[in-house]
């Protein structure tokens, strides 16, 4: 079922395009790749997904994404509300410098969630459980979630993402930044996390892609070369850049 | 004389280095160089002026100290106190200068023929010292730049010592400073008690005047006690800090985070403009347009408002105190991290919740820090103090009276006729170290705070 469709999604910065003609179908509780190259636009669509591009001034979005019915790309969109829905996890683990019980409140907080003190506890339980942190902070939640290690900080940041239960989570790069070992526990969270939540994943690691996800887009220089399933991208493309790029002959 | 020689040094330097890098082409053409050829040169003028400067440096420190003593050896059967013999010499140097004016005696005129004497036995000793040691340091300079010594070294080690005598130099005058003001201090503090300057509470010292003789100890009791000084200093900069600090604040949110650039581009100058106002400027602001405009709206309200008022004078000095706190408050709000920014929006959060609960906790350290740099700098203030609040030191509380501060009373002490010596002129050292402390004390605390913030972020 197809939980976000972005058609014909033009983006420009100032008077460069980033994007040509994105149309892409992603399906509900699955995981979605985003493949390419550096600069290709794989960040700049995921950003579009939660209306991120609205921080950066000269940036212009174009085209139509709807999520369940929803234009995502619309003046009279509520901002807020999309991002309660649509969470984002990013490359370089970003922690608040509160503690790390305030950080997974952050979210409930601000969304007026939680109506009392015991609730609030349950979901900074909850969340970390599902990010799979809670065995290790549990005895510490009042110390500084900067403190952490990068890949508790990373699992800080999903925590804090599912905190207010969204429908998308949206992962740019989330391992880029982090060892092999802390790189496959995110990998295994995000295999338990897809049976409740749709997650689109950009990243720059082709077996990460493979493993990870049921969906794989190819971006190059801000087209949308292949999308399919990722069995077939990785073992029989039907374009001979997806084939290239995947074999590492470029990019 | 003393202009001409050390003229003549420095071009000599310069000479040499054009001389040194030439003879570094020429030595370059037989044998490899331990160096660029410009380093010879910076070698043979470092041995140039760095001898010569210093023994004239050294020269010109004790030689009028020992001319000094051979003049004044003619006067030491006369049993004359050290003031008198000070006046002597004053007088003696004034006779050989040709602008004396009293009665001439014999001796007088002996004494100033001889000190005419030294100085020119002095002088010429000094040229012929100066020439020898310039003759003698190149001599040896151009030995080793003739034998190819390495080159690279000397010169780096004579860099690091010219830095080291620069920073030594800044150091020695501050320590000095504070020394001259202890030692000051403390005199007073043998005249006056230090527990009735810290913990009196009436500033008074003209009543302790007395021409010929020492003022009377009970009256010096009570005319030094600073109380109503420290009050005053405090609660203007409290009247400056509630003007400075909301304002400031909110104008740095709006600078770091609300503001396009374009607004950024101009705003934040303009506002950095109001630091760049001489203070005195902003002390007849506060004293001519202020202070009347505080006492009108008083008077229209049926308050009694001195024209002089503590709120005149703090209000203007925290305008004057805004742009430290905005444009401190801003830097460090736009040196939080984007990606924080990033995290706080993709929770859904909205500018002003972004703000409030990341943006400005983890700036808060920088914040402080500025805040206690801005104080500091309100205690310190002197001049919208001295023209806006009025000299009298009174001990109130209530804004539209006058009041005096520490540094306006510092003011009051050391302008016009002052007897050095005289406990009421020494007093101003003491407010001085108090003020010194105070504000040393803020500012280790705000720099310890804004360095703790530094080593969260990098």
């Amino acid at each position: 079922m197809s939980k976000i469709k972005a058609e014909n999604v033009n983006v420009y910065y100032g008077s460069k395009q980033a994007l040509f003609d994105v149309s892409i179908d992603i399906a509900e509780k699955e995981v979605t790749a985003l493949i390419g190259p550096s600069g290709c636009g794989k960040s700049t669509f995921l950003r579009c997904l939660n209306r991120m591009n609205d921080v950066i001034d000269i940036c212009r979005v174009e085209g139509s994404i709807k999520m369940d019915n929803l234009e995502l790309n619309s003046r009279k969109l509520d901002v807020v509300r999309l991002r309660e829905n649509v969470g984002m996890v990013f490359q370089k683990p970003n922690p608040f410098p509160k503690t790390i019980y305030e950080n997974v409140a952050y979210g409930p907080t601000i969304h007026g969630i939680a109506q009392s003190k015991e609730e609030m506890d349950q979901i900074v339980e909850i969340s970390l459980k599902k990010a799979a942190l809670w065995n290790e902070v549990k005895d510490r939640l009042d110390e500084i979630g900067t403190g952490l290690s990068g890949g508790q900080q990373q699992r800080l940041c999903i925590a804090r993402a599912i905190s207010v239960s969204p429908e998308v989570i949206l992962m740019d790069e989330p391992c880029s930044a982090l060892d092999p070992i802390a790189t496959a526990q995110i990998e295994e969270l995000i295999d338990d996390l897809k049976k409740e939540v749709t997650i689109v994943i950009v990243t720059h690691s082709m077996s990460q892609a493979a493993r990870v996800s049921q969906k794989t887009g190819f971006f190059h220089l801000g087209k949308l070369i292949e999308f399919g399933p990722t069995d077939k991208i990785f073992k029989n493309p039907d374009n001979q850049q997806t084939q290239d790029y995947i074999t590492g002959r470029f990019g | 004389m003393n202009l001409i020689l050390v003229t003549f040094i420095i071009l000599l330097a310069f000479t040499s280095y054009y001389f040194g890098r030439k003879k570094a082409l020429v030595i370059q053409s037989s044998q490899r160089l331990t160096a660029l050829p410009k380093f010879y040169g910076y070698y043979l003028a470092a041995w140039c002026a760095a001898p010569a400067l210093i023994i004239f440096a050294l020269w010109s420190v004790f030689e009028p100290s020992i001319v000094k003593t051979f003049i004044l050896q003619d006067y030491t059967d006369q049993n004359l106190t050290k003031n008198e013999l000070q006046l002597i010499y004053t007088k003696v140097k004034a006779l050989a200068a040709g602008t004396y004016t009293g009665n001439i005696t014999n001796f007088l005129d002996e004494s100033a023929n001889k000190y005419i004497q030294l100085k020119g036995i002095a002088n010429s000793a000094k040229v012929a010292i100066i020439l020898a040691i310039l003759i003698f340091s190149l001599s040896f300079a151009y030995r080793s730049v003739q034998k190819n010594d390495r080159m690279r070294e000397p010169v780096e080690i004579f860099l690091k010592w010219v830095l080291f005598v620069a920073s030594l130099g800044a150091v020695l005058v501050t320590i000095g400073i504070v020394f001259s003001l202890l030692f000051e201090a403390i005199r007073f503090f043998q005249a006056v008690k230090i527990f009735d300057f810290i913990f009196g509470t009436h500033w008074y010292p003209a009543k302790t005047f007395v021409r010929d003789g020492q003022p009377d100890p009970e009256l010096m009791k009570d005319a030094f006690g600073a109380v109503p000084l420290f009050a005053g200093t405090f609660f203007i900069a409290f009247i400056a800090m509630c003007v400075a600090i909301p304002i400031g604040l909110l104008s740095g949110i709006y600078l770091s985070e609300y503001a396009g650039r374009g607004v950024r581009k101009y705003a934040k100058p303009i506002i950095e403009i109001l630091a760049g106002i001489p203070t005195v400027v902003y002390g007849f602001f506060a004293a001519l347009t202020v202070g009347p405009f505080v006492k009108e709206i008083g008077n229209a309200m049926g308050l009694e408002v001195s024209a002089e008022s503590a709120l005149a004078a703090g209000a203007v000095m925290g305008v004057m105190i805004i742009p430290f706190i905005s444009s401190l408050s801003d830097d460090v709000m736009t040196a939080v991290p984007q990606n924080l920014r990033d995290g706080s929006y993709a929770m859904g959060a909205t500018k002003s919740e972004t703000v409030k609960k990341v943006i400005f906790p983890a700036a808060l350290p920088g914040i402080v820090g500025s805040i206690l740099l801005a104080v500091s700098r309100a205690v310190g203030e002197t001049m919208i103090v001295v023209m806006a609040s009025g000299l009298a030191a009174n001990l109130t509380m209530n804004p539209l009276e006058s009041t005096s501060t520490i540094t306006a009373q510092i003011v009051v002490i050391l302008i016009g006729d002052q007897q050095f010596g005289d406990p009421k002129t020494q007093s101003a050292f003491a407010l001085g170290i108090s003020l010194f402390i105070v504000t040393l004390f803020l500012n280790v605390i705000a720099l310890s705070v804004v360095k703790k913030y530094r080593e969260k972020y990098e």
